[in-house]
């Protein structure tokens, strides 16, 4: 029994045409077309792609909903157990369609998922959700590309342990993975240190975080005339967590309204942030979003008024491009409500 | 997330127990808390003893917040 | 600075009556090196009894917990002796000649404080994440006097002291073998350097040394490193016994004593001296528990960088968490310098892999090498012999509560394994 599957590919690599064709609606072919055949060859008759879908690149742009739908049937009724897109190279929007349908077939179907392209498609934004093998920006590379996609197909199908990104070709993908290097790590930092010394190219063996600093914003003149809004990455939510913001990797923020709250209390209010210890903030979630405190303030006058809306949401393995897109929504948000100043609190 | 409000033209202050971090993340006016599970009380405490520590922690922020800054600044307590 | 090492190979270790190497063969008598360690007052003081074992490569072994790992060496040409200021008088060592005991170790294990750790497995899964697994281990469990919990910093010192008697007395036992095979490392002073490689690039070595307190410590000539300010030193001081370890929990990335004495960041730095770079010296520095200590630290070590006019600089980091925020601040004033550097650490990027993997990070650290994931989690099966005891296995760094499962494996993070992802670079293993 060779392990089945199913291979996706545009209008270009099935040689239906270029740029012309690109408004071809999807087809399903029999066996493998164009680059499969490198695969298939490849595994040796392990495994085998049954089925080809083609589908014209600018169809599947502009017509994302119906053509996601059409081959997640198809997929479905075939029941592979890999599905494989491209690779794309950096053809952008084949690498999107790729990097978008193995993410549908994987989510919606739950089945094993690759694709291949070069890291700077826009496809490869999808690189933390889609396994990816980094290939060349061009076609030419296709020799090279097929044998690795291929290798790494094989092990996914078998269920084998996945390397490190480099030692299995693929895309670092946010997962950090151990492995066994050929020198020790002193060795290969001096080798480093003298390619640095001497200008030439060096790679990095842990990327560093991308950072830009925003310049502090001018303080606040008059406390009392102040409008101070509460925002916190500590996960804290009324109970029940109405939103079903995740404990973990948390998809979506919470607005909450708490005009009329003096106290939050073990029975209004909870903690959603599955990354600490939740005894003390479900206790009292006033440990870790201090509503209490500014009340009596906005009472004594020593702050104009508390917000009547926090934003919360879980900090805990939310990715940074996310947590982003979650402030700068509510930023503005806060800045149309004309809030002066924010207090964050972290756990 | 500090950050994206700090650009939108809020001043805003970080509370939190790990402040490298906070640095690192580019919070620009930061105040050190208690504890990771509770950065702004101490179940130890009683509940007043807990809210007058909770107290002094937020007015040190608000105090942050009325402080020009021009780098990245710690606000001890 | 010449220092001239003469490598004795020691393939297996036999409890004798006599004491002597023969034919690459360690003969001891446990008896006298008992005695030796007991010549030592705080050793009589604070150690109740101690009981040797020998573990090889190989066999279906755990030695567990431990403490400190120490290759026996003796002076025998040359100022100064082994262990400066510590067990020998302080005077400068790092040239002259030594005699080493390669392919051995002197392994300190047995109840330290409250919950420690650190475990070398001589086979199996484990075996492949610490160097230790390929050294024949003469290992000594040391058991303590009642009463030693209030007196943790007297018995810690205690204990590890005898681990270096012990590797002295027997690394004594070398001084009249002829060693079989020498090598010879070299430093010169910074016009001679300059001098004699006019177009290599300047290097040194910024050594960062944990210094947080109990089971955190390192010891320089018998100082305390978290009461020295950044200082220079020899690479071949180090090699010859200068800097000792007192610290082993999260074993993984804290330096033993063997790391010291076989720094592989001077070792690779030799072997590219005099052909691509010019491996100027070392500057050691701390890695204090407080901010402006840090700061200070930081600073001057920045600020050697440029004095003694480095092109470039290897930083290397012990430990994780707030030592991180020590080696970026190392990084940053380096490279703020106009001097390039290379960072060697670990990361702690959880079980999953998900999470960023240093506590603190700065875009100047353009130029990493990562000695991999502490977090990630390895079974370790039930193994025939346990020397020293499992029973911390559940409280340790990288354990949790049923780690020691009932079939008598544990699942554990690398964390606990000793010496898994050094941080000098002294393994093979990484992560992308």
């Amino acid at each position: 029994m060779s392990f089945k599957v199913v291979h996706y590919i545009n209008q270009f690599f099935a040689q239906i045409g270029g740029e012309e064709m690109a408004h071809v609606a999807p087809e399903l072919r029999d066996g493998f077309v164009g680059p499969g055949m490198a695969l298939n060859a490849a595994w040796k008759g392990e495994a085998v792609i049954v089925k080809t879908v083609v589908c014209g690149d600018s169809y599947f742009a502009e017509h994302e909903a119906e053509a996601k739908a059409q081959i997640l049937e198809w997929v479905k009724a075939e029941k592979p157990d890999l599905f494989i897109a491209g690779p794309a190279f950096n053809a952008g929007r084949y690498g999107y369609a790729c990097a978008t349908i193995c993410s549908a077939v994987q989510t919606e179907l739950g089945i094993t998922v690759l694709t291949g392209m070069y890291e700077e498609n826009p496809g490869a934004d999808l690189k933390d959700k889609v396994l990816m093998v980094a290939t060349t920006n061009s076609a030419a590379g296709m020799r090279k590309a097929a044998p690795t996609m291929a290798a790494l197909a094989m092990k996914l199908m078998k269920g084998e342990k996945l390397g490190a990104s480099c030692e299995d070709g693929y895309m670092p993908n946010g997962i950090r993975r151990n492995f066994f290097e050929k020198e020790v790590g002193a060795k290969r930092a001096v080798d480093m240190l003298v390619r640095k010394l001497s200008d030439q190219p060096f790679t990095t063996e842990y990327p560093m975080p991308s950072f830009d600093r925003v310049p502090p914003n001018p303080a606040i003149k008059d406390l009392s005339k102040a409008t101070i809004a509460l925002c916190t990455s500590g996960g804290i939510v009324p109970k029940g967590n109405p939103d079903h913001i995740e404990s973990s990797s948390a998809s979506h923020y919470g607005e909450y309204d708490i005009t009329g709250v003096d106290d939050l209390t073990a029975e209004t209010y909870e903690t959603a942030h599955g990354g600490y210890d939740p005894v003390y903030a479900n206790a009292d979630a006033d440990r870790v979003l201090p509503v209490d405190v500014l009340r009596d303030m906005e009472r004594e006058g020593k702050i104009g008024k508390l917000h009547n809306l926090y934003y919360a949401t879980v900090g805990n393995g939310t990715s940074v491009a996310n947590a982003k897109r979650f402030a700068e929504e509510y930023a503005q948000k806060l800045l149309q409500a004309g809030v002066h100043a924010v207090i964050m609190t972290s756990t | 997330m500090v950050k994206e409000i700090e650009r939108a033209g809020i001043p805003v202050v970080h509370m939190c127990t790990v402040t490298p971090i906070s640095m690192t993340v580019g919070a620009n006016r930061i105040v050190p808390t208690i504890a990771i599970p509770h950065p702004l009380g101490n179940p130890e405490l009683t509940h007043e003893e807990e809210k007058a520590i909770r107290r002094k922690l937020v007015e040190r922020a608000l105090e942050a917040l009325t402080t020009e800054v021009e780098d990245q600044t710690i606000f001890e307590v | 600075m010449k220092l001239e090492l003469g490598y004795i190979h020691i393939k297996d270790i036999q409890f004798s009556k006599e004491n002597k190497v023969e034919n690459s063969t360690l003969y001891v008598d446990p008896e006298t090196v008992k005695a030796f360690m007991y010549e030592d007052d705080d050793v009589k003081a604070w150690v109740k009894d101690f009981t040797f074992d020998v573990a090889r490569p190989g066999e279906s072994v755990r030695i567990t917990p431990v403490k400190d790992v120490i290759e026996p060496r003796v002076k025998v040409e040359g100022p100064g002796g082994m262990f400066p200021g510590v067990i020998s008088k302080v005077d400068t060592v790092g040239s002259g000649k030594t005699h080493v005991l390669r392919g051995m170790a002197v392994v300190t294990a047995g109840k330290i404080v409250g919950f420690q750790e650190g475990i070398i497995d001589m086979t199996g899964p484990g075996a492949q994440y610490t160097p230790f697994s390929k050294l024949n281990n003469f290992v000594v469990v040391a058991e303590p006097v009642e009463g030693y919990q209030d007196h943790k910093h007297e018995y810690e010192h205690a204990v590890r002291i005898a681990g270096l008697r012990a590797a002295v007395c027997i690394g004594e036992l070398g001084r009249n073998v002829t060693p079989d095979e020498t090598e010879s490392f070299e430093t010169l002073g910074i016009k001679e350097g300059i001098e004699k490689y006019p177009d290599l690039p300047r290097v040194g070595y910024v050594h960062m040394l944990q210094s947080q307190g109990l089971l955190h410590d390192t010891y320089v000539y018998g100082v305390d490193a978290k009461r020295t300010l950044t200082t220079i030193i020899n690479p071949t001081e180090t090699m010859d016994g200068a800097i000792i370890s007192g610290n082993c929990v999260s074993a993984c990335d804290k330096n033993t004593t063997y790391h010291h004495q076989n720094n592989p960041v001077v070792k690779a730095l030799f072997e590219a001296h005099g052909k691509t770079l010019n491996y100027v010296c070392n500057i050691i520095t701390n890695e204090n528990v407080y901010l402006a200590d840090k700061q200070r630290s930081s600073d001057w070590a920045s600020k050697l960088c440029r004095l003694l006019d480095l092109d470039g600089a290897m930083v290397s980091q012990e430990g994780f968490g707030n030592p991180d925020t020590d080696l970026i601040m190392n990084c940053k004033k380096i490279e703020q310098q106009g001097v390039k550097t290379v960072i060697i650490t670990d990361e702690y990027a959880g079980q999953d892999g998900k999470s960023q993997s240093l506590a603190d990070a700065d875009p100047l650290a353009d130029a990493v090498v990562t000695g991999g994931n502490a977090n990630e989690v390895i079974v370790l099966p039930k193994l025939d012999k346990v020397i020293g005891m499992l029973d911390y296995v559940d409280v340790i760094a990288g354990g949790h509560a049923g780690s020691l499962r009932p079939d008598g494996s544990i699942e554990v993070e690398l964390q606990v394994i000793t010496g898994a992802t050094n941080e000098m670079g002294f393994n093979t293993l990484s992560a992308r």
